[in-house]
C-alpha cells in the first residue's frame, strides 16, 4: 500500500490496487474553503494553548503533542515526504515504522520547544492561497516580548483538511527535518531499518 | 580628533561598497551557496566548542537555584520548564542592555534604507528605554507593544539590491553571509554611537552588546540544543536555519523553497 490514510483508507486500497497514484489528482483539489483551513487552525492553537498551559510534566505534554500531530497533522505524508525518494523503494512496514517513529520524534523535538511558551497566547491571522493549498497565519504571544509567528500549510488532499508544513519565524520544518533525516540515513550507509532504530534516541 | 576618524571611517565604507557591488548578482537567493564550506565547518566547530566550554559553566550555575526555588513546594517540576519565567532575570537585563545600545545602529540603517516608520518606533524604543527602563535595563517599550525591529547594514545592502553571497561562517560571530560579513563591518564603523561617545565608552557598548548575544544564546539554549546541537549534522541545520530567518526577516519570499508534498506524491 503506497499511501496511508485514516478516512479513505478503503478506496485508497481499491485505488492502489487498480493501478495507483496516478488516479489520484481526479480527487476534488479546490475543494477545502478558506474558513475550514483557518478553523483547523483555530483548533490546533487552542489545543496547543491548552496544552502549554496545562502544567502537566514534560512527558505529558510530549505525549499531548504526539496526540495533536495525529489528529490534526497528515502525518503520513509528512514522514514520507521528509524521507524523500527513499520512501518509494521501502516495504509498507518500513513505511509504517518510519511513520510511527518519526510522529514520536516529531513530538518530542517540537513538543519540547512549544513548552517555552507556558503563558503565552496564541492567535490565528489569516489564510491565503499558496498553489494547491492554504498558509494560515499565527501568533504566539509571550508578554513583554515580540510575537512569533507560525504560519501553517493546510491541505485536504489526503481526505480531510490537515497541516503538513509548519513555518516557524521563516524556518521551514519539513525542510529541517529532510535534512536532518537525509543526514542520519547516510550515515547509516541508507540503511533505512538501522535509522528507525536510531530516531528513538533522537529529538 | 574626530575629523580624520571620520574621513578613514568614509574612506572604508566606500571600499566595502566597492567590494559588496563586486558580490552583487542574484538578489533572489534559494538554497544554500556554500563554496567555504570546509573553512566554515572547521570555524562552526571551533565557535561551538567555546560555545560549549563557556555555556556549560553557565548552566551549572543556573540549575542548583532554580531547584532550590521549587523544592519549597511538594510538585516536582522539571528545573527547565521554569527557566523562561525566573532564571531569566539578570540575562533579560544583560540582555536589554545591549539591544538599548543596539538601536542607535539600528535607527540609521533604517534611514539609509529610506524606512521612516521603523526609524520612527525604534526611537520611540530608544527614548523610552533609556528613561523609563532606567539606561536601557528594562524593556517598558516592549511591554507596551513597541518591540522596534533590529536591522543591520547587511539589511540596508539588501535593500539597495546587493545579493547575499556565499555562506560564511565569522569566527565568534558565527553564521553569516558575505553580504552580512561586509554589513557588520560597515556597522562597527558607522555605529553612532562611536561619534557620539568618547572611545572608551564607545568600546564598553561593544563589549555590553557582545554579552547581551550571549545572554539571548542563554536564554534560548532550549532552542538551539533541540534544532543545532543535538541534530545529525549540526553544522548543516544551523547554516538551514541561519539562512532561512535571515531571509525571512528581511521579507525575502522564494517561491521554490516552498514545498507541496503532494505534488511530489500524486503530479
Amino acid at each position: 500500500m503506497p499511501i496511508y490514510m485514516i478516512d479513505r483508507r478503503r478506496v485508497l486500497l481499491g485505488i492502489a490496487a487498480t493501478g495507483g497514484a496516478a488516479l489520484l489528482p481526479v480527487l476534488p483539489a479546490a475543494a477545502l474553503t478558506q474558513g475550514q483551513a483557518r478553523s483547523l487552525i483555530d483548533s490546533v492553537m487552542a489545543d496547543i494553548h491548552g496544552i502549554i498551559n496545562s502544567g502537566g510534566s514534560e512527558g505529558q505534554m510530549i505525549a499531548r503533542f504526539e496526540g495533536l500531530f495525529d489528529q490534526y497533522g497528515d502525518v503520513p505524508i509528512i514522514a514520507r515526504s521528509v524521507l524523500g525518494p527513499p520512501a518509494r523503494s521501502a516495504s509498507a512496514s518500513q513505511m509504517q515504522a518510519f511513520t510511527a517513529g518519526f510522529r514520536a520524534y516529531l513530538s518530542r523535538k517540537y513538543g519540547g520547544q512549544f513548552r517555552q511558551f507556558i503563558g503565552a497566547t496564541v492567535q490565528v491571522d489569516t489564510a491565503r492561497q499558496v498553489q494547491s493549498f492554504w498558509e494560515v497565519e499565527s501568533t504566539m504571544t509571550l508578554r513583554g516580548r515580540a510575537p512569533f509567528e507560525v504560519r501553517w500549510h493546510v491541505s485536504d488532499r489526503s481526505g480531510r483538511a490537515r497541516f503538513f508544513n509548519l513555518i516557524i519565524e521563516g524556518v521551514n520544518v519539513l525542510a529541517a527535518e529532510r535534512q536532518e533525516i537525509g543526514t542520519m540515513l547516510e550515515r547509516r550507509g541508507g540503511n533505512l531499518d538501522r535509522m528507525i532504530q536510531d530516531l528513538q534516541q533522537s529529538g | 580628533m574626530p575629523a580624520p576618524r571620520r574621513a578613514r571611517s568614509i574612506v572604508a565604507v566606500l571600499l566595502i561598497g566597492a567590494l559588496a557591488a563586486g558580490c552583487a548578482q542574484a538578489p533572489l537567493p534559494s538554497g544554500t551557496n556554500d563554496p567555504y564550506e570546509s573553512v566554515n565547518r572547521a570555524w562552526f566547530n571551533n565557535n561551538l566548542a567555546l560555545d560549549q566550554a563557556l555555556s556549560g559553566d553557565t548552566e551549572a550555575e543556573t540549575d542548583p537555584a532554580l531547584v532550590a526555588l521549587d523544592d519549597e513546594g511538594e510538585t516536582v517540576v522539571a528545573p527547565d520548564a521554569v527557566t523562561p519565567q525566573r532564571g531569566s532575570f539578570l540575562r533579560r537585563i544583560v540582555s536589554n542592555f545591549g539591544a538599548n545600545l543596539g538601536l542607535p545602529s539600528t535607527i540609521a540603517n533604517d534611514l539609509l534604507q529610506i524606512r521612516p516608520d521603523r526609524a520612527a518606533e525604534n526611537t520611540l524604543r530608544l527614548v523610552i528605554n533609556s528613561t523609563v527602563g532606567l539606561g536601557g535595563l528594562f524593556d517598558p517599550a516592549g511591554r507596551i507593544g513597541i518591540h522596534g525591529r533590529r536591522s543591520d547594514f547587511g539589511e540596508t545592502l539588501h535593500r539597495w539590491g546587493v545579493g547575499e553571497g556565499a555562506y560564511v561562517v565569522l569566527p565568534l560571530l558565527g553564521p553569516s553571509t558575505e553580504r552580512d560579513a561586509l554589513g557588520l563591518a560597515v556597522d562597527l564603523v558607522l555605529d553612532p554611537l562611536r561619534f557620539a561617545l568618547p572611545r572608551g565608552e564607545f568600546g564598553g557598548t561593544l563589549v555590553a552588546r557582545g554579552a547581551a548575544r550571549f545572554a539571548d544564546r542563554a536564554e534560548y539554549a532550549e532552542i538551539l540544543d533541540a534544532n543545532v546541537i543535538n541534530t545529525a549534522d549540526p553544522y548543516a541545520q544551523a547554516r538551514l536555519l541561519y539562512l532561512q530567518t535571515r531571509r525571512y526577516h528581511l521579507g525575502v519570499e522564494i517561491e521554490d523553497e516552498i514545498i507541496d508534498p503532494y505534488a511530489d506524491l500524486y503530479d
